[in-house]
């Protein structure tokens, strides 16, 4: 799907120089914090909120990644 | 004869369009804040432009999860008129009332100017008071309102007659030229343009006031309101 954004950078990004760029699409990212009893119920929160409030299906893309209290990335 | 008019925190057509049911077709207004739930005694409802809560996440997203448009699905699939205008439009598709979504304007500007469009009316209820490929002129004002969906959508909206008004010169990319799309039963209609900027002579235009004046039968072509 055409990315209006993603090109306007990318012709700004060749003026700058750099010009093989193969792919530039913007999109954003969501910092969420969620208390949950286990992984396997936040992942499923998560991909509820994912699939239904933060992302469009029928235009956007979605994919989470699960970080522990630490902010490092789950196994 | 009522038609209920959805009011969002950010909405800002509103009051225009209270003006030209109103004052130009001569029916009754009530504002329906987000929060209410009752929409008894209403005949239709209309969801105005704006920037409903700031258009946040994407528009129309946070609208869908108010409480008068839960209301408003029961609405609808009983029947009941509903016409959502540009950021009402937005919200049709998140709330799932019509299928595709709105995006950024391919060119990315902000367009606000009048624009060709072509009619063709099938089912949809709103359009009724326009001939069949009648060509009319409508403002549009909107810097997100690229008609998305997936070609095997847009094939079944186009056999179905769905597709009720095309830009007659594309200004934003949507597919198919789509400004407008009404539901299988056509008691619903989303649509970029604006037809309640189209409906007081003073604004120099009236092709909105048929579409307006179809929920008081009023279908004549060239019908002057009461402004």
């Amino acid at each position: 799907m055409l990315d209006p954004a993603g090109e306007a950078t990318r012709a700004a990004a060749a003026r700058l120089g750099v010009d093989g760029i193969r792919k530039l699409r913007i999109g954003k990212s969501i910092e969420l914090e969620l208390e949950a009893p286990d992984a396997q119920v936040a992942q499923s929160q998560l991909e509820l909120l994912s699939d239904r409030l933060l992302a469009n299906p029928v235009i956007e893309n979605w994919s989470l990644e699960l970080l522990d209290g630490n902010g490092e990335q789950q196994p | 004869m009522t038609v209920g008019i959805v009011v969002f925190p950010g909405s800002n057509c509103d009051r225009d369009v209270r003006w030209a049911l109103e004052g130009c077709v001569g029916l009754a207004t009530r504002f329906l804040w987000h929060e209410d739930r009752d929409l008894s005694g209403l005949d239709a409802v209309v969801i105005p432009g704006g920037f409903s809560y700031g258009d946040y996440l994407r528009c129309g997203a946070i609208a869908r999860f108010a409480p008068v448009l839960e209301s408003l699905r029961d609405f609808a699939q009983a029947g009941g008129a509903v016409l959502g205008i540009c950021n009402g439009f937005q919200v049709l598709t998140e709330l799932g009332l019509l299928p595709g979504a709105l995006t950024r304007n391919a060119k990315l500007h902000f367009l606000c100017e009048p624009t060709g469009l072509l009619v063709q009316p099938g089912l949809c209820r709103w359009l009724q008071g326009y001939a069949p490929d009648e060509q009319i002129v409508l403002p549009i004002a909107h810097g997100e309102g690229r008609y998305q969906c997936d070609p095997q959508e847009l094939a079944a909206l186009e056999a179905n007659g769905q597709v009720v008004l095309r830009y007659s010169s594309n200004p934003n990319g949507s597919v198919g030229d789509v400004a407008g799309l009404t539901n299988a039963t056509g008691n619903v209609l989303g649509l970029m343009p604006h037809p309640e900027r189209a409906c007081d002579p003073v604004t120099g235009r009236l092709d909105g006031l048929r579409l307006l004046a179809s929920l008081k039968g009023l279908s004549k072509a060239n019908q002057k309101g009461g402004c």
